[in-house]
């Protein structure tokens, strides 16, 4: 299986749409820390405007920490977008080309070529996290520096102290990753019902946005079902940055986004075995 | 026959929706056989090789290969069968080599790069090893999965029409080593083909299909002689060639006649005696033309399907 995983990471490596994710993120978060060089004070006093005239803030509120919630919280739509490219071509990709059937005709079982695949896929979505966590974080706090995190959330202001803050994004990059996962499982899944890759990018990204729009709408019948879309717990990672930490929520949040990922996982496991290679 | 049973189908039945594909074919291959697998263009060969190599589930029937049911026996079976599915899809954006590679570590055995490289210039690509295969020609493609069929010494080597896109040469390349993997290294070959001349050059038995049954099964010798030739002799007088074979018993061995050319129903030894006759009788013969029964069969089942 090892070897099976590393067969499929250097395929996903050796294709350009893979560094599509990096590159975007590669270019994006500089492009927003310049921007916060120059206009972060500004954005500051635009966040804080209804409680300044009741608190006085002294110290470096600017920090890299701050610019790194401010990432992450912006880029939550877009990333699915960049996980979908790649984790919606790992089956259907091989079904374009006609490689489906070289792999099924050796000795290896469907439940094997499916499980490196999806593992890849993880493998790749949870290195995407990783870079957009070292190019906010790392690079924001060389640029910025640290300080403490100023959150508003819920009409309530929220400072962490430096030193209680980098576990929690170190745990909320964690859970994004499991979100994200969730993303990349539903396009994995849309990847082994049809035979080209873009059908499963648009297909999850329609439902992502379909499930956020559903969510927002502030009527009765759509707050009923809110707690039954995925989407609903993917930007559950804010919780690490409440207090105390609602860790309740949070192993809800962790149960189900985990549960969906064995769902979609298992699912597209039981189509493959069952498909007919005509391609 | 030369030995063991490698294939054995029986009662194979596929359906795709409405369509009947394979309709309770049965065959069997044996040790060191070069099996011919013939039918036009929609036959359901592609269908029942698919089936051989689990890549589409059979409606009905059973596939048993060296002497073990496929479905129970999948990834034991597998490691014993190199195979060519249609046309050979590899990775674009890798090199020659790196998909063989890649292909090996999969194969079931372990795959060194000497065997690689002799692999590759077994087909003739040893110097583009390191070219990506999105580079390469039709034929190119072909000989590499002729190379990946090869690469993990399979017993049985299953191809679905090899030649395709070839010129040639080079389909007399991979006739060549069809040849040389069944006498010299003893292997059982399945080859597909729509094209009965090239069945008939490498092939020691063979079956044609049709609308997914078996029409003709044999060894392919006894197919090919066991009827009489249909020989067309294009003469220079017609008639007075018409004159002579009224005065003699060809007549009653004449099918057809067109201006100059006749056309006899005859036996193989027939075809000298018949020359012979017109030479002798002052009738100069500018060509003899023998079309085998089985010949005017295929061809015959194949235009219904065009």
């Amino acid at each position: 299986m090892l070897t099976l995983i590393q067969i499929e990471l250097y395929k996903v490596f050796k294709k350009w749409r893979t560094y599509i994710g990096f590159i975007a993120i590669g270019v994006l978060v500089p492009i927003i820390h310049t921007a916060m060089v120059f206009e972060g004070s500004h954005t500051l006093n635009f966040m804080t405007r209804n409680i300044q005239e009741s608190f006085f803030f002294v110290g470096n509120l600017l920090n890299g920490y701050l610019v790194s919630y401010f990432i992450l919280t912006s880029l939550a739509v877009h990333i699915p977008f960049l996980i979908a490219l790649v984790a919606g071509d790992l089956l259907a990709g091989e079904a374009t080309a006609g490689t489906y059937r070289m792999l099924i005709t050796r000795p290896i079982s469907r439940t094997q070529i499916i499980t490196s695949k999806f593992l890849a896929g993880i493998i790749y979505t949870n290195l995407l996290i990783l870079w957009l966590a070292v190019m906010s974080l790392v690079v924001g706090l060389i640029i910025f520096g640290s300080g403490e995190l100023l959150v508003i959330s819920n009409q309530t202001v929220i400072i962490f102290e430096k030193s209680d803050i980098l576990w929690r994004f170190l745990l909320a990059y964690g859970f994004a990753s499991l979100g994200m996962s969730v993303v990349a499982s539903l396009a994995f899944l849309f990847s082994s019902l049809v035979e080209n890759s873009i059908g499963p990018i648009v297909s999850t990204m329609a439902v992502i946005i379909v499930f956020i729009i559903l969510s927002a709408i502030n009527i009765d019948f759509f707050q009923t079902i809110k707690p039954y879309l995925f989407t609903n717990y993917i930007l559950s990672w804010r919780l690490f940055f409440d207090d105390p930490v609602d860790f309740a929520e949070l192993t809800k949040a962790t149960s189900i986004l985990a549960g969906h990922i064995a769902f979609f996982f298992l699912l597209a496991l039981y189509l493959f075995k069952r498909k007919d290679i005509l391609t | 026959m030369n030995g063991d049973k490698i294939i054995e189908i029986n009662s194979l039945t596929k359906d795709f929706k409405d369509l009947r594909a394979v309709n309770s074919l049965n065959l069997n291959v044996f040790e060191g056989d070069v099996f011919g697998f013939l039918g036009p263009n929609g036959a359901g060969k592609s269908t029942t090789i698919r089936m051989l190599l689990s890549l589409i589930k059979p409606t009905e029937g059973s596939i048993k290969l060296f002497g073990k049911t496929l479905q129970k026996n999948r990834i034991e079976i597998l490691k014993r069968i190199g195979a060519i599915v249609e046309k050979p899809d590899f990775y674009g954006y890798l090199s020659a080599y790196k998909n063989l590679e890649i292909l090996g570590k999969i194969s079931g055995k372990e795959i060194s790069k000497n065997r690689i490289m002799e692999v590759l210039e077994l087909v003739g690509l040893s110097k583009r090893y390191k070219s990506k295969v999105k580079t390469f020609s039709h034929g190119m493609k072909q000989r590499l999965g002729l190379g990946q069929a090869l690469l993990h010494n399979p017993d049985l080597i299953i191809l679905d029409e090899p030649t395709t896109g070839l010129d040639p040469q080079g389909m007399k390349e991979i006739r060549d080593l069809i040849l040389h993997l069944s006498k010299v290294e003893k292997k059982t070959i399945f080859l597909s083909s729509h094209i009965l001349y090239e069945v008939e050059l490498v092939a020691n038995r063979m079956i044609i299909i049709n609308k997914g049954t078996t029409k003709v099964e044999g060894y392919v010798k006894d197919l090919l002689n066991a009827k009489k030739l249909k020989v067309s002799f294009e003469v220079n007088d017609e008639d007075k060639t018409n004159n002579l074979l009224a005065q003699s018993d060809w007549i009653n061995k004449l099918e057809s006649q067109a201006k100059t050319i006749f056309m006899f129903s005859l036996e193989n030894d027939e075809i000298a005696d018949l020359n012979r006759y017109f030479v002798e009788n002052g009738i100069a013969v500018s060509a003899v033309i023998p079309t085998r029964s089985l010949e005017d069969y295929f061809l015959k089942i194949t235009d219904e399907v065009v």
